[in-house]
């Protein structure tokens, strides 16, 4: 029964998560940029303002609905460019094997004896805040656990009789690699793919909590906590929503992948039965 | 005609401080159409002798030596590319696990079809169209619906089946068929060698037929070629071979084939069996590698390597108190 519900509950709060994203014109009250109002400033959540508003007097459940926009197409499309360069270079390092698996494992090795953040922002630091930086710096730093997830399926999977046989049939390499072993290595990556997106999600938080992320006024999550920690004692409602945004999103992606991980491994399922 | 010519051929087996000869000495040669086949223990060199002539053997196996001639063409001079194209084209294998050897995640009529694409540049609903054609060939019933099964919903006969369709998609020149038929329960295995024979007589495809069974090689191909510890120890037609077996370590294969109603299949007499095991690469000696199993050893067997024999009426063997 614990599996449907990691799944479910997972799955339920990542789609309204992108749902609010997606449709975040039209759920919000307010422009949450524009709409300052400082006669209105630091109202606690009431029946006009949800989630009450800021020092600027805009409306925080509006920028909170707006966060979510950025906080996901940066977790989603920097996770994305994480998977395929992990994919990419595990894949063909285990499956070649010689000096271009030592040179990618060095190069994982490398990368994960550095804290990918600090990495990330060296990045930010030479590129300059904003979202293309962002998934720049977040897609290029997180891509060793892909990596190596990668090489060890690649190297077991080579050893298969049907990767054999499909060598004997006069596959090129490249072939091989696409149509014998990614598809079987497909289900981890899936998992470890969303498990990482949470990742990448929080170090977008920690990235703009820094100042190095999206640029104030517009709203992310990191950067709305980051302007909120002044008066995290006179309006704590400031840091509240926007960590609880980031706090149910991340714990959605990481029940989403335990409960994907529960239904793609074959070892688990078959402890069901 | 001949279509491949092994001359001399040996294969080393190199580790980090030490080289052995996992196979030396065997020279065969197979024409267009004809069947042909190796026997022998596991172990004995018969699976990396048909490796080497796909191009296939990897680290820490190698030809050091000799030569493998694919319809003239040497197989060590060629290139990756040239392999690659003359592989599952004009070069076909199947193999022993017929569990195993499909992709589990691609319906099996895909994996047919992907042979077209691969080596006749077929388009995918074309190619899609005649991976059913081969299933039919092969007596797949309702190749339409079987097609889009994927290999866990099939049995190992039927798989095994569409290995076959696999392998003789493109109407190879020879087949390679390493031991296809010892997971198979015994009446699939008849119709899984019937098949063959059929489907490579009708395409004039030269088989060459590798398995540790003496009497189902030599049912199928017109002659037989007995490996022991990395030598060709007898080759004869397989007719000769079965009534007159000129090696000790053939005549023991044939006295230990079950024959149905005999004696020894009632219980009256017990199965004969070759005492002892295959001596290990590490151990070839240089006198004659059966001797310790042979119940007709002498001197002359523990100290000199015997020399080939042609035999009358074709083939040869190597042994020093052959006939």
């Amino acid at each position: 029964m614990k599996l449907g519900a990691n799944l479910s509950i997972g799955g339920s709060l990542f789609l309204l998560a992108v749902a609010v994203g997606i449709l975040a014109p039209w759920i919000a009250h307010t422009d949450p940029v524009m709409d300052a109002n400082l006669m209105m400033a630091e109202e606690p959540p009431g029946r006009e303002f949800w989630f009450g508003t800021d020092a600027q007097g805009r409306d925080i459940y509006s920028r909170v609905v707006h966060g979510a926009r950025i906080s996901l197409t940066v977790g989603i499309f920097a996770q994305l460019i994480n998977t395929i360069i992990g994919t990419a270079l595990g894949l063909s390092a285990g499956y070649w094997g010689g000096w271009w698996d030592d040179f990618v494992t060095g190069l994982t090795n490398l990368l994960l004896a550095i804290p990918s953040l600090i990495f990330a922002l060296a990045i930010m630091a030479i590129l300059g805040p904003g979202l293309t930086s962002l998934l720049i710096a977040l897609g290029l730093t997180n891509w060793s656990f892909t990596c190596r997830l990668a090489r060890a399926s690649a190297l077991s999977l080579k050893s298969q009789s049907y990767v054999q046989a499909s060598k004997v049939l006069g596959y090129s390499d490249v072939r091989i690699m696409f149509t014998q072993i990614l598809p079987n290595m497909l289900g981890p990556l899936i998992v470890i793919g969303t498990l990482g997106m949470g990742g990448t999600i929080l170090a977008e938080a920690a990235l703009s909590f820094l100042g190095l992320g999206i640029r104030p006024p517009y709203p992310s999550w990191g950067s709305m906590l980051s302007e909120a920690r002044d008066q995290i004692t006179t309006a704590p409602w400031l840091s509240v929503f926007p960590g609880m945004a980031i706090f149910l999103t991340v714990l959605g992606l990481n029940l989403l992948g335990d409960g994907l991980r529960d239904i793609l491994d074959p070892q688990s399922r078959s402890r069901r039965i | 005609m001949t279509l491949l010519a092994v001359e001399d051929l040996r294969i080393d087996l190199t580790g980090a401080e030490s080289r052995h000869v996992a196979v030396d000495q065997v020279s065969f040669s197979i024409a267009r159409g004809e069947t042909f086949g190796l026997v022998g223990e596991s172990g004995c060199g018969k699976s990396i002798t048909a490796l080497a002539i796909m191009g296939l053997l990897q680290r820490p196996l190698a030809v050091g030596g000799g030569s493998i001639r694919f319809d003239g063409r040497a197989i060590q001079d060629l290139g990756q590319d040239e392999l690659q194209r003359l592989r599952g084209k004009r070069l076909a294998m199947i193999f022993q696990e017929p569990m195993t050897a499909l992709n589990p995640l691609l319906p099996v009529g895909r994996q047919i079809a992907e042979m077209f694409v691969l080596h006749e540049g077929a388009g995918w609903r074309e190619a899609e169209r005649r991976a059913i054609d081969v299933l039919a060939r092969v007596r797949v019933p309702a190749p339409e619906l079987r097609a889009r099964d994927f290999p866990h919903q099939l049995s190992g006969g039927m798989r095994q089946r569409v290995m076959i369709a696999i392998a003789l998609a493109c109407s190879p020149d020879l087949l390679i068929a390493d031991e296809p038929t010892t997971a198979l329960d015994v009446t699939v295995q008849s119709e899984i060698v019937d098949l063959m024979r059929e489907l490579c007589a009708a395409n004039r495809t030269a088989i060459l037929m590798i398995s540790h069974d003496l009497g189902l090689v030599a049912s199928m191909c017109r002659s037989v070629g007995v490996m022991y510890a990395g030598r060709l120890v007898e080759m004869r037609s397989s007719a000769d071979i079965f009534k007159a077996p000129a090696h000790p370590y053939t005549r023991g294969l044939v006295a230990s084939l079950p024959r149905l109603g005999s004696r020894a299949a009632a219980g009256q007499r017990r199965l004969q069996e070759i005492s002892g095991v295959v001596p290990s690469i590490a151990d070839f000696s240089a006198a004659c590698r059966f001797n310790p199993r042979c119940d007709r050893a002498t001197e002359v067997c523990r100290t000199d390597d015997p020399v080939i024999t042609a035999l009358p009426g074709g083939g040869f063997v190597r042994c020093h108190h052959h006939g």
